[in-house]
């Protein structure tokens, strides 16, 4: 039951980044990446990471997607009837090549697995989740452990905002 | 167990990420196709974090983050490059390739 929803995501996930690399119009790209960070969050309830699976809709194909139609559209780069942005013959086989290549390596590495040691036992996670719910589980220690990082992370997003609006604005 | 076919999805789509970039000459698109990358990494982790503990997806929040802030800024200089060029075709930006 479990395998074959996380094949059914999986599958479309993949299917749907495809679709999206070889579209023709950046806007039917980007609603297949829509598509595809949906499945992902699939993915992440199927892995025990409710709280992860709801920021995934939320802010990926929620906020950040909608902000790239929203350019995409502002920049008129929609529009239907323009060549299309794929490159050559040479280009597709380079990407196709390197890409291969990249699974290939990927998959092989797949094979080493954590240490019997580090590992813990089967569904802890959803253990842990059940005992304290799906939010507590990741905020208890991005608030104690974590809270340094945490704390760059908002400088970060403040440096972000800053530097969004003197780059996009006019005139100052 | 669903750790090793989700490194198996990961990998797939880290690796239609990179064909992306190297496929597309629309910036726009070259970004969509990096914020597939970081959603290939994001799985990664989520699917360790069952083995290793939750510090996994505490990491996934933080990309998130920086996901956020990487599409704004890129954004905001895409706007910024279009304003002077009229387009976000790679071919016409080459200011740095000397």
């Amino acid at each position: 039951m479990i395998e074959g929803l996380f094949w059914l995501f999986g599958g479309t996930a993949i299917v749907a980044a495809f679709l999206c690399i070889t579209g023709r119009s950046p806007v039917a790209s980007a609603l297949w990446l829509v598509l595809a960070l949906f499945a992902l969050a699939g993915i992440y309830v199927l892995l025990d990471a409710q709280f992860i699976a709801v920021l995934q809709v939320l802010v990926y194909a929620g906020a950040i997607m909608v902000l790239f139609l929203f350019v995409i559209m502002l920049l008129n780069a929609g529009r239907p009837g323009v060549a299309t942005d794929m490159k050559g013959g040479a280009g597709r086989v380079t990407a196709a090549l390197l890409g291969l290549g990249l699974v290939f390596e990927l998959l092989a590495i797949r094979g080493w697995m954590p240490a019997d040691q580090l590992r813990l036992p089967a569904g802890a996670i959803a253990e842990l989740s059940r005992e304290h719910g799906a939010v507590r589980l990741v905020a208890e220690p991005l608030f104690t452990g974590y809270l340094v990082p945490f704390e760059i992370t908002s400088l970060l997003l403040l440096a972000a905002v800053v530097g969004a609006v003197v780059l996009a604005k006019r005139k100052l | 167990m669903l750790l090793g076919p989700s490194l198996a999805v990961s990998a797939v789509l880290f690796a239609l990420g990179v064909a992306g970039v190297l496929l597309r000459r629309n910036a726009i698109v070259i970004f969509m196709c990096v914020e597939l990358m970081l959603n290939a990494v994001n799985l990664t982790f989520v699917a360790l974090a069952q083995q290793l503990g939750v510090a996994g997806q505490i990491f996934v929040f933080f990309v998130m983050a920086v996901a956020a802030a990487e599409a704004g800024v890129g954004l905001a200089i895409m706007l910024a490059i279009y304003r002077h060029r009229q387009t976000v075709d790679l071919r016409n930006i080459n200011l740095l390739k000397g």
